[in-house]
């Protein structure tokens, strides 16, 4: 567990201490100008890498007429569908099983806490290695799930690239098999955050596992499943490396997302304007999210 | 057993059924653990087991789990770069690491003085910065990569790994920032305002008192900036063109789209790419797990 997943994690009645900032009254000359040295490289950096180029993209993709291109485009339209399906089941199966195995961590048997080291190593790999062996695991007969299958069951598997439901599983399951331990972790250290009283005064009460989950756990670690899932989706929106390489859009481009559509438009059809303005279709999805984001935030802070 | 005994031979009953219970639920647990032991593990071993192969050709498993006599030989081409897309393979790991190094460095150095500014001082406008890093990750890393290559070629980075080292700072320094703001509301303020008393500038307050005691948070925040470096992939590919500036991931992904590079050199690659981020990210873990004791700053 990592000290940022524990911040993260830790709830708003750890942070809300009353805080009287010492330069509240006036923040003078120098102070002034010390507080604004520390804040522009920051600043320089968002504007430079951040603003110019969201404007310089929206700039390239001013042309309506792309757009009527796009949406005329089956790829496209398939790949807004695969886009919409990667997230709302990959980012949702990922956070559902996450606030669950943070659960079993938390039982206190040596072989669970010996499991802990072995499963935040997908998260420790790199995602190059990762999803390349993913790639290799799944192709041809060869590859190990198949010949596994054959071994074990006498099952010929199917080739998983052939088939776009197949393939899109694939790369949701390669998704998750890679950020799971991240956000168990996560949760595992929002549970750790709650005191240890209330679930002492649980089980006094008598309520069982799944009552306890629903009426005791689940409000308490609410907010941080509402931010942690609204990251995690703004994240996963943009996932390029997981398609390009687990599927590699096979069959056909038919499994191809946003993030790699666009790249294929902008680098290997030489249209640039074309796949920004995929990329950018996104925003109307995007940006209620990131507001959303920003509410969660705040009331997980209120001083602000 | 709080069921009272209602006639004499029903009375052990509850307890047996806890007991089963309890055994029920350790078993359950048991095949949880090894379950998931599998999942954690099988790609890791497939990397392994294609590394091993001694063929150069393609992989041929036949329902071996294991290579029929399992050599070292790919590891030894990667580590003599004795293969033409290897040629290089060392420097581009100085590449990476450069990278990773140096995206570490700048969004601790960025990160930490924007959060002190936000979080310390009280800047009249300040909320407005603080939505910033959230807006950051309105517009995803891979939608700007098209406009920020151009830009980067406008401004002659093209080809360099500072315009690697400038897109990775970017995306990391958010969550940097978000994360140390956080847990800079464990610090009591108290403590800055004694500093002030003291006659302390804010350069001194960061140094002396702000610095030391984020420094678990610098480190977790830190370990991530280099993984995202080392997770990165998508920037590289496209803005990194020549062999010599390219990094490991890129060289690992021409193999991946060559059609009769052996497969197990790739695998050999992408096994020593991923043995410094797994060694710091474990060697870090303890200290990091030792700087989460909040209680260490009561106020």
């Amino acid at each position: 567990m990592s000290s940022a997943q524990q911040v993260l994690a830790a709830g708003p009645d750890v942070l809300d201490r009353p805080r009287r900032p010492p330069w509240r009254r006036h923040l003078h000359g120098s102070d002034f100008a010390w507080a604004i040295a520390f804040v522009v490289p920051y600043t320089a950096v968002f504007f430079g890498f951040v603003v110019y180029p969201v404007a310089y993209g929206l700039w390239m993709a001013r042309d309506p007429s792309l757009y009527g291109e796009l949406i005329a485009n089956p790829l496209y339209v398939k790949a807004l569908v695969n886009t919409a399906l990667y997230v709302g089941i990959g980012v949702n199966v990922q956070m559902f099983l996450a606030l669950l195995l943070s659960g079993f961590f938390m039982r206190r048997r040596w072989w669970i806490k010996a499991l802990l080291p072995v499963f935040i190593l997908p998260w420790a790999l790199p995602s190059i290695p990762a999803f390349v062996s993913f790639h290799w695991m799944l192709i041809g007969e060869e590859g190990l799930i198949n010949s596994l299958l054959a071994a074990l069951f006498g099952v010929q598997g199917p080739l998983w690239f052939t088939d776009r439901r197949l393939a899109l599983g694939s790369n949701i399951v390669a998704y998750v098999w890679k950020w799971l331990p991240f956000w168990t972790l996560t949760f595992y250290a929002g549970r750790t955050a709650i005191p240890q009283e209330i679930y002492e005064a649980v089980a006094v009460d008598g309520a069982g596992g799944c009552r306890r989950f629903v009426h005791v756990i689940f409000p308490l670690l609410g907010n941080l499943y509402l931010v942690c899932t609204l990251l995690s989706t703004l994240w996963t929106i943009g996932d390029f490396t997981t398609v390009s390489l687990v599927s590699e859009g096979a069959p056909a481009y038919s499994t191809d997302v946003l993030a790699t559509l666009g790249i294929h438009y902008a680098f290997d059809a030489a249209q640039p304007s074309l796949g920004i303005a995929a990329m950018m279709s996104a925003l109307p999805a995007l940006i209620p999210v990131a507001l959303i984001l920003m509410r969660a935030l705040q009331t997980r802070d209120v001083q602000l | 057993m709080s069921g009272g005994p209602t006639s004499g031979g029903a009375v052990p009953w509850p307890r047996d059924r806890l007991r089963l219970r309890r055994i029920l639920t350790e078993v359950a647990s048991v095949i949880l653990v090894a379950v998931l032991l599998i999942w954690s593990l099988v790609p890791v071993y497939n990397m392994l087991l294609i590394a091993l192969d001694p063929d150069d050709g393609d992989i041929e498993f036949e329902g071996l789990f294991w290579p029929p006599d399992p050599s070292l030989h790919s590891f030894r081409a990667v580590l003599t770069q004795g293969y033409w897309l290897l040629e290089d393979f060392w420097h581009q790991f100085g590449n990476s690491v450069f990278i990773g190094l140096m995206t570490m460095l700048l969004t601790v150095l960025i990160g930490s003085l924007a959060s002190f500014a936000l979080g310390r001082m009280r800047l009249s406008r300040g909320w407005l910065l603080v939505n910033a890093p959230v807006l950051t990750y309105a517009v995803p890393a891979s939608f700007l990569v098209i406009p920020f290559s151009r830009l980067m070629a406008s401004y002659g980075l093209s080809n360099s790994l500072w315009a690697i080292i400038a897109a990775n700072v970017t995306f990391a320094t958010p969550y940097a920032i978000l994360i140390l703001r956080q847990y800079a509301k464990l610090i009591p303020l108290e403590l800055d305002e004694a500093a002030q008393m003291d006659g302390a500038s804010p350069v001194q307050l960061y140094r002396r008192v702000y610095l030391p005691l984020m420094a678990p948070a610098l480190a977790a925040v830190g370990t991530y900036a280099l993984l995202l470096a080392w997770n990165e992939y998508l920037y590289q590919y496209v803005l990194l063109s020549s062999t010599r500036n390219m990094t490991v991931a890129v060289a690992i992904a021409q193999f991946f789209n060559s059609d009769e590079a052996p497969v197990n050199y790739m695998m050999a690659a992408a096994i020593i790419y991923s043995l410094p981020p797994i060694v710091i990210f474990y060697a870090l873990r303890r200290y990091m797990a030792a700087g989460l004791t909040r209680g260490a700053v009561k106020g």
